[in-house]
């Protein structure tokens, strides 16, 4: 039991960050805009929310400044693919290419500096109880407003007006069109949601995860947080339950060596890129479940005057 | 107020002037950047594009770099042009590296003249094994190769790390993650004296004519362009998706692989946890800037050479970091893209009546 905690402690700090950035990812997929630009957006939230909270020593204004430089990333997205049209797949990879340039480039100096873990909430009552306490109630503040991001997705996409709209923007741009619903600007608040959530996933990375800026930190988790959304074939709830089914999978390396296999560390480390492919492939071996689940528009630019 | 109309038929002109433009949008940039970091504009411009092409060590620095990307580009301009997304020629090159660099440590310090062959054979080989998952996995299960290429980047530079800190670890190298320095007969030799500039970019700019005659003139190549121009019109025609599918990351795979392979039996000589400052993918950018077309590309390759080199060039005499090679690269990729609307699209006065646009102006002869 001593060693469970940690392990499920462990598990939810590192499913956290893709949260946050596939629940972002999921309404802007829902909105029928393909953003391949994640793992960009992750990176410029992770160096800046690092810069901000350097600069200022407040956790809170280092993850603002992130969903604030998220979102900016998004905008330049979202005005090369909504209002100039180009192509999605293609936007988004130069919009992750350039996030890594970017991050890399304004953070050489911040590299190896310190800062203060974001340190665990104590709720009175509730963490003093033995095991459950430690098990529940001893997490950072963005561990337990991601499970309010969950709620409120959740909820925006399946009981709100907006969130309907939204929807039926993605299965059917043109018949929302008609009817009169704002095609671009719905997708342009998708992105820059996306875009916000991206930002602060990346700041969980370099303020609360491993408290220290590294050129590239993010290694490939907003990519995973991209296939976590197909996995959860778009629902927040599944979503969700793959984050954190994720988290299980990069904390077995420390399951491992615990336990004494001798399997070296770099395989230990490919597990959770090795199951993204094993998950994507039970996900999309029948086509039909894509077919159902995927928002009809999806990576499809949408002109009205044309 | 401006707006925008759709031209009659796609503009030939805008499709070539397009990069120019982007490249222009980026070294303005730059210039803005230069100044906002504090250094002199043109003294910045000079160190970062003249002065590294300046000697002869320069332009066979510029070349020895334009190999890999070269290689890289060209098999990802091929898949592209059929749709097929594979963005982890940085994987496939890993590969590449490890199959050939793997041969090269069996021959030891033999002087055996198979040496050479079979590693640049095994390069290849690697990398097409390693397209091969993305490519099985896609035509049987379905399974988008965006996610699959990627993910199998992290998982080879994961196997290359393991060889060289574990079993292939070079047992007088002080511990150093790396292998012991490739033979003689195990190293590509020096094309150009004085410089490092090897037989590599001969293969490259010889790959790049051959992947020209394979895209215009031969039906394979024809097949993946109407895939990925018209895929409706390529089903209608019987062109079988999952041959092409398969084409295109094979044929990636192999130009990926060997460029691997020269970089490690090259410069590198030996193998160690780090061998491709993201040539993989850079190559992304330069298939595009090179327009998808093996000619384009080399041209692409040795801008974004220079990017490199700029780079390096400008860590050593400013003090700024190399990454600004990504930040360029990036910049250059977002400038292409709005400037490729201009191709469909052009821009008019408001007020002046719109043309009315012909119907189906993209149908197969405007586009192949």
């Amino acid at each position: 039991m001593s060693s469970l905690v940690p392990m499920v402690a462990s598990t939810v700090v590192a499913a956290t960050p893709l949260i946050y950035a596939a629940l972002g990812e999921t309404v802007v997929e829902r909105s029928g805009v393909l953003n391949l630009g994640v793992e960009g957006m992750m990176l410029i939230g992770a160096v800046s929310g690092f810069a901000a909270t350097l600069a200022t020593g407040s956790d809170a204004v280092g993850f603002i400044a992130a969903a604030f430089a998220g979102v900016a990333l998004s905008l330049v997205f979202g005005f090369l693919t909504l209002n100039l049209q180009t192509n999605q797949v293609a936007t988004g990879l130069a919009l992750t290419l350039f996030g890594i340039g970017l991050s890399a480039f304004v953070g050489y100096n911040l590299a190896g500096l310190p800062v203060n873990r974001l340190p665990p909430i104590t709720i009175p009552g509730l963490t003093a109880i033995p095991v459950l306490g430690d098990l529940l109630f001893h997490y950072d503040i963005m561990v337990y407003l991601s499970v309010a991001l969950f709620i409120g997705v959740q909820w925006f996409l399946t009981k709100s007006r907006a969130g309907l709209t939204l929807r039926a923007i993605g299965e059917s741009p043109g018949v929302a069109h008609a009817i009169g619903k704002p095609v671009l600007t719905t997708r342009y608040l998708a992105v820059l949601f996306g875009g916000a959530t991206a930002g602060i996933a990346g700041a969980y990375l370099s303020l609360a995860q491993t408290p220290m800026w590294v050129e590239g930190m993010s290694a490939g988790k907003g990519w995973i947080a991209l296939a976590l959304v197909v996995f959860g074939t778009w629902k927040p709830t599944r979503v969700v339950v793959g984050a954190y089914l994720f988290g299980g999978v990069t904390q077995f390396q420390l399951f491992a060596q615990g336990f004494g296999l001798p399997i070296p560390t770099e395989f230990l480390s490919m597990l959770p890129y090795a199951a993204t492919i094993v998950v994507l492939v039970i996900i999309c071996r029948d086509p039909k479940t894509i077919l159902l689940n995927q928002p009809a528009s999806l990576g499809h630019s949408f002109h009205s005057a044309a | 107020m401006l707006r925008l109309e759709r031209r009659a038929t796609p503009s030939s002109t805008m499709r070539i002037a397009s990069p120019v433009l982007a490249a222009l949008g980026m070294l303005v940039t730059g210039f803005l950047l230069f100044s906002a970091l504090g250094k002199d504009p043109v003294e910045a411009f000079y160190l970062f594009f003249v002065k590294p092409l300046s000697n002869s060590y320069g332009i066979g620095e510029l070349l020895l770099k334009t190999t890999p990307l070269l290689l890289c580009g060209l098999g990802l301009a091929l898949g592209f042009r059929a749709n097929v997304w594979n963005i982890g020629a940085e994987g496939q090159l890993t590969m590449g590296a490890i199959a050939g660099g793997g041969v090269a440590l069996w021959f030891g310090d033999s002087d055996s003249s198979w040496a050479m062959p079979l590693m640049l054979l095994a390069g290849v080989l690697g990398g097409m094994a390693w397209a091969a998952i993305p490519a099985f996995l896609r035509t049987r299960f379905n399974t988008n190769e965006i996610l699959v290429t990627l993910m199998l980047v992290y998982i080879s530079q994961l196997v290359l790390s393991w060889l060289v800190h574990g079993p292939w670890r070079d047992p007088q190298g002080q511990n150093y993650p790396q292998s012991q320095g490739f033979g003689d007969a195990e190293t590509m030799s020096v094309l150009i004296d004085g410089t490092r500039v090897t037989w590599g970019i001969v293969y490259a700019v010889g790959l790049a004519l051959v992947a020209w005659i394979f895209s215009q003139k031969t039906f394979a190549g024809f097949r993946m362009q109407v895939a990925g121009l018209a895929p409706a019109a390529a089903a209608y025609a019987g062109f079988s998706e999952k041959r092409n599918i398969w084409i295109a990351l094979m044929l990636c795979g192999a130009t990926a692989g060997l460029a691997g392979i020269c970089e490690v039996a090259g410069p590198i000589g030996r193998l160690q946890q780090q061998i491709s400052p993201g040539y993989g993918f850079a190559a992304i950018i330069v298939a595009w800037i090179g327009r998808l077309h093996p000619i384009g590309v080399v041209f692409g390759a040795l801008l974004m050479s220079l990017l490199y080199l700029g780079g390096e060039a400008a860590q050593m005499g400013m003090g700024l970091p190399s990454a600004i090679t990504g930040l360029f690269q990036g910049l250059l990729l977002f400038y292409l893209l709005a400037a490729d609307l201009f191709i469909t699209f052009r821009l008019k006065r408001a007020g002046v009546p719109e043309r009315p646009a012909p119907k189906a102006a993209t149908t197969l002869e405007n586009a192949v």
